[in-house]
């Protein structure tokens, strides 16, 4: 192999696993070090200017970050990322020094903001600072978008919303709720330099099968359902309740159900258990309200007694699999499955909608009617429209809108000052050496052993009667110090040099995890079967030195190194140094 | 400064036939200094002994004093060990062995610990032939209190501060060789692909093997001008032949393109695949081992590989007679008769 370019940010980039994994790219090791040092304020801070939304995402993150930690390669749970988040968002301190404050001096330029969720939120907030004026426009009465209206408040308070939503709307961004934009021409026909589209995914699937229309009067669309509980135009449910759907929105419907009155709550899902989309936590805390997942049920239809629904009927199914892995659910031939229900709530997933689009304005949509976006610039075919979040390419998650949002508004300030879209800023990136003396390391390099800590839950009777009371009640400090020291600090990188080293071997010998080899060099298939231990995670790169004396070359796989630094305490001639690696992200106007 | 390793091992580390990986044949963690060539020598021992699949509660290590004596610490961590006097090793490697020759001997030494303080005691051993591996950390100086020239270190050789040595060196394997050493073989810390094979061959043997092993002192011996630096054997080193360590009933895999191979049969049945022997070598035959090493210190060279083998002589056990059971697995009554046998033995004699 050639030696490994390590010049290049993202070799280094990639080994930051959670980093990598997040589609913002949160320096997440940076801020759980911070948490460990007790400086909440600039671990928030570290988050927000990154990811927007800490105390929210805290709470609600998908979290892709966390199974791409390295520790669930040499243990079983990665680091709890998500709700150290939360703890800095809980013990943080006063912003005010940290966040923009306004007025900023205009540059002359307007933007319009369709919609006002996390998307919409963080355009917003990456562009005022730089002069922008900005008008935001939501039907709601209130911004936040989804984050408000989907997501429940017993897993987010709205105070940690308003706060967040607060700390954007502050800097002098013209809000216009209530106001459904039914008309892009009209937006265009104003004198805005750009459109943002940030419209999420507002259309509930429907379904329809026999009774769906008989029983209209208690069967409900899960996000129209639930965002009429946020707005507390629905107070009660029935007793015995069929949630449809196993997605995050079918288990914020049960778990929403069961505080609304409903005692017998179900969810039916199509899929085997193990394959569907929710969360493993989420199908957890509903499990833990007593809500039974019945999997492999496939809806039939709606029963109606007397005009007045009275359950459903489902087919059982087993998942088949082809040759292709491509599953399909073939019916067992048992007798339909009939469950009595008072209330139906569907949350079998979301989807654009564009109905106020004027299809004549030019701007091109695809054969499944979808605006035409380019996946790098988050461009139109109009060049001054915009898209991000789920309005870009369908519905995702808060982080995945945040880190699209970003890249729109780079792309609206270059856009703006008339430069090239295509020519993305780069990241700004640093590598520091860590060595504070002779084996002495500016980061906590002592690998613990203990496992995952379980966030501490509220009292079930006292949660499920109070829709707003809040479930998880976060880590404390103490035990937040001891889950962000299982963090493995992947960020801190054994960088080597080859002109300093004399072989000796030393690296070899002490790592615990078998990570370092010398041997004669070879292409990279061969070279993974000759190491120390074997190589066989390809997702992981293997790090290689330009010949040494020896015309040997040393080879690091970079798969379970725990950057506990004892290569370079062992190295005689500190051709291994632990160095920081810090990944910043381009934002608009860097 | 980390006191610990961290407890975290490769997921996918292979297994011996025991079923343990390198894990159960490590010992706590280094305090010698960061790149120290006796570290390399405790890894290669550790990786011998689980190639070898050894319990590790069969083996007894045994050491002296100075650098080189505090390794056993820092390797088979489950196996016995005695960390004796200075220079003392020989015999108490000599009485444990005489009490239970059931276990495998596997003593560390330095250059200072043998060739000067134990000079005594380890002429002996070899002279004796006791059934035990016996491993010199050569580093040519007193690591420990700061890199005076040891009496390995070569004539002319030019310590950090300056200094030349004026003395001629004790050639230790030349010296076992002297004795009738069974088995002798040089190598270099930094060369474990050569050490492994000769350990395992070493462990092996039936009787003493002695291995000298350069490791250079990274701290005090690793300067220009040195003849024990990295650089310099790296550069010097002259091997009498490429070997590999075949256990018993294993069919030899490794096969090379070209020049002169040999065999040589182990007592239990083991094989020493040597492969590119060097002209005029031949294992079996002191003279040309004698030969070869003398000639490589005339050129400059320092001669690594196997040097000696001969598995025809006895060890002290066959030539002592001594008890085939271990003596703590011997009752009290038989092991100590008591006063009215020794009287009978006693009258016996008399």
């Amino acid at each position: 192999m050639l030696p490994t370019n390590t010049k290049d940010p993202e070799y280094y980039h990639k080994v930051v696993d959670c980093q990598y994994a997040c589609p913002a790219h949160t320096p997440v090791p940076e801020y759980i070090r911070l948490i460990a040092a007790g400086k909440y304020t600039e671990a928030y801070i570290v988050n927000w200017e990154s990811n927007v939304f800490p105390g929210v995402l805290g709470r609600t993150c998908d979290r892709p970050c966390e199974p791409a930690c390295r520790r669930v390669r040499v243990e079983e749970q990665p680091v709890a990322i998500c709700r150290l988040k939360r703890v800095a968002a809980d013990h943080k301190g006063d912003l005010a020094s940290y966040i923009p404050q306004g007025p900023f001096p205009p540059n002359g330029k307007k933007i319009a903001l369709i919609g006002g969720g996390p998307a919409s939120l963080t355009v917003a907030r990456d562009l005022a600072p730089l002069g922008y004026e900005i008008h935001l426009f939501d039907e709601q009465p209130a911004g936040g978008g989804m984050m408000r209206t989907q997501i429940p408040s017993f897993r987010l308070p709205i105070s940690v919303l308003e706060e967040e939503v607060g700390h954007i709307l502050n800097m002098g961004i013209h809000t216009q709720f209530l106001t459904y934009v039914s008309s892009l021409r009209s937006v265009l026909e104003q004198d805005y330099d750009a459109v943002f589209v940030g419209t999420g995914a507002p259309r509930g699937r429907d379904l329809q099968i026999p009774g769906r229309n008989e029983a209209a009067k208690n069967v409900h669309i899960g996000i129209d359902w639930l965002q009429s509980v946020a707005f507390e135009h629905t107070k009660q449910i029935g007793k015995r309740v069929i949630v449809l759907g196993g997605g995050n929105t079918a288990m914020d419907c049960c778990r929403t159900a069961r505080r609304l009155g409903g005692e017998e709550v179900k969810v039916l899902v199509r899929s085997p258990f193990a394959e569907m989309k929710a969360s493993p936590w989420e199908k957890e805390d509903a499990m833990h309200e007593d809500i039974p997942i019945l999997d492999n049920h496939v809806p039939v239809s709606f029963i109606v007694e007397d005009g007045v629904l009275k359950g459903m009927t489902f087919d059982k199914v087993h998942a088949v699999y082809d040759e292709n892995g491509k599953r399909s659910l073939v019916s067992t031939g048992e007798p339909h499955v009939r469950v009595d229900a008072d209330d139906v709530l569907i949350a079998i997933g979301q989807e654009n909608s564009f109905p106020w689009i004027e299809r004549d304005l030019g701007m091109e949509f695809d054969k499944w009617d979808m605006p035409v976006v380019d996946p790098t610039t988050y461009q139109s075919t109009i060049p001054t429209v915009f898209f991000g979040g789920d309005a870009a390419f369908g519905p995702k998650n808060i982080i995945t809108a945040v880190a699209q949002a970003h890249q729109a508004a780079i792309s609206i300030d270059l856009f703006c000052s008339r430069k090239e879209l295509r020519e993305r800023p780069h990241p700004a990136v640093n590598l520091v050496s860590q060595k504070m003396g002779i084996h002495e390391w500016s980061y906590d390099s002592y690998v613990t052993v203990d496992k995952r800590f379980v966030v501490p839950q509220a009292d079930k009777k006292l949660t499920l009667c109070d829709r707003k009371m809040e479930v998880e009640l976060g880590f404390d400090e103490a035990t937040a110090w001891k889950e962000a020291e299982r963090c493995l600090n992947c960020d801190i990188q054994t960088v080597f040099t080859e002109k300093l080293c004399i072989e000796c071997d030393a690296c070899v010998d002490i790592c615990p995890t078998s990570c370092i080899t010398f041997t004669t060099n070879g292409d990279e298939a061969d070279l993974r079967t000759r190491l120390k231990a074997p190589a066989t995670n390809l997702s992981q790169s293997l790090l290689v030195s330009a010949p040494l004396a020896t015309t040997r070359v040393m080879v690091k796989d970079e798969d379970v190194c725990l950057h506990c630094g004892l290569c370079a305490e062992r190295c005689p001639t500190a051709a291994w140094d632990m160095q920081l690696f810090s990944y910043y992200t381009a934002k608009a106007g860097a | 400064m980390s006191f610990v390793r961290p407890q975290f091992r490769h997921p996918h580390l292979p297994k011996n036939e025991l079923g343990y990986t390198t894990r159960e044949y490590e010992g706590s963690l280094s305090t010698l200094c960061a790149g120290c060539g006796h570290d390399s020598i405790g890894a290669a021992i550790v990786q011998a002994c689980f190639e070898m699949n050894i319990e590790p509660h069969q083996v007894a290590k045994l050491s002296g004093i100075g650098c080189s004596s505090k390794t056993p610490a820092y390797f088979l961590g489950n196996s016995h060990g005695f960390n004796t006097v200075h220079g003392r090793m020989p015999s108490v490697a000599t009485g444990a062995n005489m009490a239970n020759r059931d276990l495998i001997y596997l003593g560390v030494s330095g250059d200072g610990d043998t060739a000067s303080i134990g000079m005594g005691q380890f002429v002996h051993a070899v002279r004796r032939n006791l059934n035990m591996t016996y491993i010199v950390m050569n580093n040519g100086c007193y690591g420990l209190t700061k890199g005076q020239d040891s009496a390995t270190a070569d004539m002319g050789s030019k310590s950090k501060a300056g200094s030349v040595n004026p003395f001629e060196a004790i050639d230790l394997c030349g010296l076992a060789l002297e004795l009738g050493a069974s088995f002798v073989a040089q190598s270099f810390s930094g060369d474990k692909q050569q050490l492994i094979p000769l350990i395992k061959a070493a462990m092996h043997h039936h009787g003493f093997a002695f291995l000298n092993v350069i490791s250079p002192c990274v701290t005090f011996n690793n300067n220009v001008g040195s003849t024990k630096s990295y650089d310099y054997v790296r550069q010097h080193v002259q091997a009498t032949a490429t070997m590999d360590f075949v256990p018993p009933a294993t069919e030899i895999t490794t096969s090379y393109a070209e020049g002169a191979d040999a065999n040589v049969t182990m007592h239990d049945g083991s094989l020493l695949h040597l492969h590119k022997l060097a002209q005029g070598w031949d294992p079996s035959d002191r003279m040309s081992a004698i030969e070869a090493l003398q000639r490589s210190r005339m050129e400059g060279k320092v001669l690594t590989g196997l040097v000696y083998y001969d598995d025809k002589g006895k060890d002290l056990h066959d030539v002592l007679n001594t008890s085939a059971r271990p003596l703590n697995s011997i009752p009290m009554t038989e092991l100590c008769p008591g006063s009215a046998k020794l009287r009978e033995i006693n009258a016996g004699l008399q």
